[in-house]
């Protein structure tokens, strides 16, 4: 993670991403790395199968930064990523989850 | 899908047929154990030619040669493990120039990957940042869907490589197929919005010093006619990237040549002074910008790209267009207004007469310029032009007069040294009517040296044109420029004998330095068909000006 403390992340303004994505080997990758390769930090991630399971659902959670918005040209440019929606903190996915890192 | 009889066939036959249908009739490539089920299935193809790379980069760079002349895409091979990462720069280069590349990897069975077996390399890893997109193939099956659909990303929307990595038991792996994919071609755009177009043409119309500025873009597009044509109505000032060079001829009345780090003062001056920049198919990178806030400082901008990613990267965008560049141009053309410009062409005039590009020598062939325009005069337009990297590549990028596009071939984004050679074998294997030139350094030269032998062995019609200044004259000129004169690796003290080298790898060479007339013996070189080597010696303190110092605004040029 960062060197952040607890308080201080909650003070930045954060993004929810979420991505309908093929569920294949490889795609996480694809995603995470255009992340890494910009040393933006994903804060958060989680993936679900969905429907049959031919598709998946990842959700990132990111600090909003100038980047971010070509961030998310990148991401929808990849071959494997059917949709990207973005939403702000608000969005429960994480929250939710909290529960289990007590 | 097409329906035939069924066969029963392997991965590997599977793989040479779907190549077969695609169109491929020439590949470049290395063998290796973990490929040979797709080289023996090759072996028995009567349409494909294999020529045998002697370095994977090098059979790369053919692969690209073969693609940046013709716009379609190509095919390059390798082996697992070492092959596949001596690939990975030439796929690097086609991502960073948007080239339509496929890429085709042997891999070691499925079974043993992951077991750090011999010759094992993720592959597939290590190529995700530096593809359009990759596949590793779980089966004989997939492979009906993924080489089509290689070819579809590579060649759809934004062009870009693409890499196939294929374990050798799914090479090995027998299926009956009986139906066969469509070739995969690229995808339909859909139509660029009308509303934009309408306010781009608006502040076309608008515009009192409006610049073209062209990049790659036009080119892949086959836009560069309708891009003249835009210029030629609205009386467009037009400046070129290195990338789109022959997009416009640069002795037309309109066009400033390249922008940027080595462009004319005229040029930069020009753009300092735009009002508005209509940018088509460009990417505002970094060595045509100079320091991004002082470039085009007062200028609106209308940016035109395939990639919605390349709108408001850089630089903020007032009607950004997401589209195929040559649609774009084809509906704004009747919609902006023929208009003169009669003040802004004749400050364009004045900035061109005052601060012209300054090529001393021009006229003795023993110059940088002078010896570039000598083989200009032996040529037309229909030869082909490649580069590798360094001063030369930029001497040419300045003196040389392109007038057609996909006549000039270098290698832009990633700046690669050793691409010049393989990928002038490549344009001649696929266009052997016409003549390659490859200038190249002697620095360069050496990084795929070992293509010379498949130049002899194919019989190429590549003429390199070696610009001998014993040193890694690019370098030597920053730390002269930038780094107190303070001159470390950059001065060769071994020197091969070039003329040797080559006629040791089996092609002819000549020496303009001991030639009486070096202009007669260019003259025969040239017109003479086949490999050569023309080596050209030339003074180690010569400079490629005017320059923009590393992070400074395009205006404060030195020199020049
Ligand atoms: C593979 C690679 N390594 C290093 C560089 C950095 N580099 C850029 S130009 C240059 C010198 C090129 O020398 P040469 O080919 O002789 O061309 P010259 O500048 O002398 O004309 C170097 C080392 C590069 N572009 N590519
Ligand atoms: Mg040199």
């Amino acid at each position: 993670m960062n060197s952040l403390t607890r308080t201080e992340n909650q003070a930045l303004a954060r993004a929810v991403l979420e991505l309908d994505v093929n569920n294949h080997a490889g795609v996480m990758s694809h995603v995470v790395g255009l992340f890494s390769r910009r040393a933006y930090n994903v804060e958060a991630i989680l993936v679900m199968p969905v429907g049959g399971g031919q598709t998946s659902r990842i959700w990132l959670l990111v600090n909003e930064d100038e980047r971010l918005e070509q961030m998310v040209k990148q991401v929808e440019k990849l071959e494997d990523v059917l949709a990207v929606r973005r939403h702000g903190t608000e969005h429960e996915v994480f929250v939710r989850l909290e529960e289990f890192f007590r | 899908m097409s329906r035939e009889a069924p066969e029963s066939l392997s991965g590997a036959q599977i793989v040479v047929r779907l190549l077969e249908r695609q169109g491929i009739r020439t590949l470049a490539g290395i063998p290796g154990g973990a490929i040979l089920p797709i080289y023996d299935a090759l072996s028995a193809s009567e349409l494909i030619h294999h020529v045998l790379a002697r370095h994977e980069q090098g059979g790369g760079f053919m692969a690209q040669g073969m693609a940046r002349a013709t716009g379609l895409p190509a095919v390059c091979m390798a082996s697992s493990g070492p092959g596949a990462t001596n690939l990975l720069t030439a796929i690097a280069d086609a991502k960073l120039d948007s080239i339509p590349l496929v890429a085709i990897t042997g891999q070691v069975p499925r079974a043993m990957i992951g077991t750090d077996a011999f010759q094992e390399v993720d592959t597939y890893g290590l190529s995700i940042p530096i593809t359009k997109h990759n596949f590793l193939v779980g089966s004989a099956e997939e492979l009906l869907q993924v080489i089509p659909r290689a070819f579809r990303i590579a060649a759809s929307g934004r062009p870009g490589p693409v890499l196939v990595d294929i374990p050798k038991d799914v090479q090995n792996q027998v299926i009956e197929v009986a139906d066969w994919p469509a070739p995969g071609c690229a995808d339909p755009l859909p139509p660029p919005a009308a509303d934009l177009i309408a306010r781009a043409a608006a502040m076309i119309n608008e515009a009192v010093r409006p610049i073209l500025y062209l990049g790659g873009g036009v080119v892949h597009s086959g836009a560069a006619v309708a891009a003249v044509a835009l210029a030629e109505k609205a009386s467009l000032p037009t400046v070129m990237t290195l990338m789109a060079l022959g997009a416009m001829p640069v002795d037309h009345q309109l066009s400033l040549g390249m922008l940027g780090m080595h462009g004319a003062r005229c040029t930069n001056l020009a753009l300092d002074e735009c009002d508005l920049l209509i940018a088509v198919g460009a990417r505002f990178d970094d060595r045509a910008t100079g320091k991004v806030a002082g470039f085009c400082p007062q200028a609106k901008i209308v940016h035109i790209d395939i990639d919605p990613s390349e709108l408001d990267k850089i630089k903020t965008a007032h009607v950004g267009i997401a589209g195929d560049v040559g649609a774009v141009l084809q509906l704004l053309l009747p919609a902006v207004a023929g208009a003169l410009r009669v003040d802004w062409l004749a400050r364009v005039a004045h900035l061109k007469a005052e601060h012209p590009l300054r090529t001393p020598g021009i006229d003795d062939p023993r110059s940088p310029y002078g010896l570039i325009r000598a083989v200009a005069d032996c040529l037309d337009d229909e030869a082909t032009i490649t580069t590798d990297v360094g001063q030369h590549q930029m001497w040419v990028a300045q003196a040389y007069p392109l007038r057609r596009p996909r006549q000039w071939l270098t290698s832009g984004g990633l700046g690669t040294m050793g691409f010049g050679m393989p990928a002038a074998i490549g344009a001649a294997l696929a266009e052997p009517q016409r003549t390659v030139v490859c200038f190249s350094g002697d620095g360069s030269i050496l990084m795929n040296i070992q293509e010379l032998v498949t130049a002899a062995e194919e019989g190429v019609n590549v003429k390199i044109v070696l610009m001998n200044n014993s040193s890694l004259g690019l370098v030597f000129q920053q730390q002269t420029l930038f780094y107190g004169e303070r001159i470390y690796a950059s001065k060769f003290k071994g020197m091969p004998d070039f003329v040797r080298v080559a006629e040791g790898f089996g092609v002819p060479a000549i020496d303009l330095d001991g030639a009486s007339d070096p202009r007669a013996a260019l003259a025969a070189a040239l017109s003479t068909r086949g490999p050569m080597l023309i080596h050209a010696r030339i003074e180690m303190r010569e400079q490629v000006l005017p320059m923009v110092p590393p992070g400074a605004a395009n205006k404060d040029m030195i020199g020049g």
